[in-house]
């Protein structure tokens, strides 16, 4: 009961401690929409690293990966970092470094303001917008849902989910209130450094108490052999592509990522976080999901509805420690989730309270300013307030909700691509692209035609297939808004509202 | 104007995870000599 305590006060000064950061380096900043949005598109190669980073320095990596290479080996380690090391790398420059020179000429500050100026829609301005935040409800629920089981796992049940899930949503909506991008940018950074390294010394430490990396992977290959052996089970090649490519095209449509693609100071910044990526996802990823393959080794017993990070650290660690690991991995998730809130909160008000209400981009004054930020702020509440309820009642794992908002999200990503490389893509294209592959996907994901036959004629008759020769529906959907961007856009006149030299950019942007 | 082929284990970890650890690393030092020799190919228009 003593360490139980401890552990749970460990934790909230962590999170307080964190809020701290957030509020000080709200102090420091301007007070203009640009500043609480883009950090007045000032980051440099370490904040902005880590700030994008940051997604995934969530529930999503420190419970979910290890869960799952627990359960099923740990080959997840292989496709996230092809995703991360070298698919999303790769699109960091064909998607990030366009977009930043795009920024750059015309000053946006969202995808949707980007896509509309250049089609001349305002409907497909708010199209993108509303398609993003319905994506972003199930990952920051995905948050809300790991702290709940943490706190679950960490007192042995002694403290309910809902207390865990319901702490960390009201340390996040205090954060998003008091703190804008530049707070937000800051807690990611040094919450990021802390994780790298102590997830380091967990490792370690667990290390050091069963005798080494050998000990432990022999202990695992009387166990669990197949764990060894490169794929089997869940690991068929298509699953791991499909994976792998869903969730890096995904990642660069989060909002909180894709306004990264619009902050970076300078060429040089964007250049040296290139190459960093392959090196940091070595550097969490293998240690992290490396910690949940051994337990399976070691015979650690995790309760259901519950997280095998904190049950190897509690079996193999000191208390205190394994309350620090669990409080930082909370704080990473609730910056995390921040970061998102508050990219969602730009889309909401520059995107969808801004046209209905009809005020212009350029009619930016104090007053307009400071009545959107009241209405973003609003919105957070809503939103997060939602999507804890959600996590109350929400089915599957934490990698299948994080799946399937990786993607929704990689739905929007070919087509976005087609229409700042290819100037004869259209405004009926683009939407075409957009809107019929999100309509594929949401169908497979949520299997609404068999929840409709079911309503309608009594039994499950119809539904879409759940793969597509072992490659996923997102995959599926991915081809389909591809083939549909480019073929209506091939089929249709340039509309006269259409800006075709709008992404037309040189390089000379960045001087 | 840029990697499928066993549960060998090596050191306390399986062959294919040294592989891809070192991949990683080769992915580092590619995507540096591109940002310094190359970047702007294929982004930026003449």
């Amino acid at each position: 009961m003593a360490d139980t305590t401890l552990q749970l006060a460990i934790i909230a000064v962590y999170l307080v401690v964190a809020l701290g950061i957030g509020v000080v380096a709200y102090r420091l900043t301007e007070r203009t929409a640009e500043d609480y949005y883009l950090a007045s598109r000032t980051f440099g190669t370490v904040v902005l690293l880590f700030t994008t980073f940051a997604t995934l320095l969530s529930a999503f990596t420190f419970f979910g990966g290890p869960n799952l290479a627990y359960s099923a080996g740990p080959e997840w380690i292989l496709v996230m970092g092809l995703m991360d090391g070298i698919i999303f790398a790769v699109l960091w420059y064909v998607l990030g470094y366009k977009q930043w020179l795009v920024g750059q000429k015309h000053g946006y500050v969202t995808l949707g303001e980007m896509l509309g100026d250049r089609f001349g829609s305002t409907w497909l301005r708010g199209g993108v917008a509303v398609v993003s935040i319905f994506w972003l409800f199930p990952y920051v629920m995905l948050q809300q849902k790991g702290a709940g089981q943490a706190i679950v796992g960490l007192t042995d049940g002694a403290v309910p989910f809902w207390v865990g899930a319901g702490g960390i949503t009201l340390f996040m909506v205090l954060y998003v209130v008091l703190s804008g991008m530049r707070g937000v940018a800051w807690t990611d950074t040094l919450q990021g450094l802390f994780m790298l390294g102590i997830v380091w010394v967990a490792v370690a430490w667990v290390l050091a108490a069963v005798g080494g990396p050998r000990a432990a992977t022999s202990e695992l290959a009387t166990s669990n052999p197949e764990f060894l052996r490169l794929g089997g089970g869940l690991y068929s090649p298509q699953y791991m592509l499909s994976t792998a490519i869903s969730i890096a095209f995904g990642v660069t449509m989060f909002p909180q990522i894709n306004q990264r693609f619009f902050v970076a100071r300078s060429k040089r910044v964007l250049k040296r976080t290139l190459s960093l990526w392959p090196v940091l996802v070595v550097l969490l990823f293998v240690p992290t999901f490396l910690l949940g393959t051994w337990a399976a080794g070691l015979g650690v017993d995790v309760p259901a509805n519950s997280n095998v990070i904190p049950v190897v650290l509690g079996e193999y660690t000191a208390p205190w420690f394994t309350a620090v690991v669990i409080a930082g991995a909370m704080a990473a998730m609730m910056s995390s989730s921040d970061s998102m809130l508050l990219s969602g909160a730009s889309y909401l008000t520059r995107d969808l309270y801004r046209p209905v209400t009809g005020r212009s981009d350029a009619q930016a004054d104090a007053e307009a300013e400071s009545h959107e930020a009241v209405v973003a702020r609003i919105g957070v509440v809503v939103f997060a307030s939602a999507s804890f309820v959600a996590s109350l009642y929400a089915p599957g794992t934490l990698v299948q909700i994080g799946n399937t908002a990786f993607s929704g999200f990689a739905q929007l990503a070919l087509p976005v691509i087609v229409a700042l490389y290819w100037d004869r893509t259209t405004k009926w294209g683009i939407t075409a692209g957009i809107a019929g592959s999100q309509l594929f996907y949401a169908i497979s994901a949520f299997d609404v035609l068999r929840w409709l036959s079911q309503f309608v004629i009594g039994r499950p008759a119809i539904g879409l297939p759940q793969d597509y020769l072992g490659w996923s529906p997102a995959i599926a959907g991915m081809l389909l808004g591809f083939v549909l961007t480019v073929g209506v856009s091939a089929a249709t006149e340039t509309a006269a509202s259409e800006n075709t030299l709008a992404y037309s950019v040189t390089g000379s942007e960045a001087e | 104007e840029v990697l499928w082929f066993d549960g060998t284990v090596i050191a306390g970890l399986p062959l294919w995870l040294w592989w891809h650890i070192g991949w990683m690393g080769l992915a580092a030092v590619v995507f540096r000599i591109f940002a310094n020799r190359a970047w702007g190919v294929g982004v930026e228009e003449v």
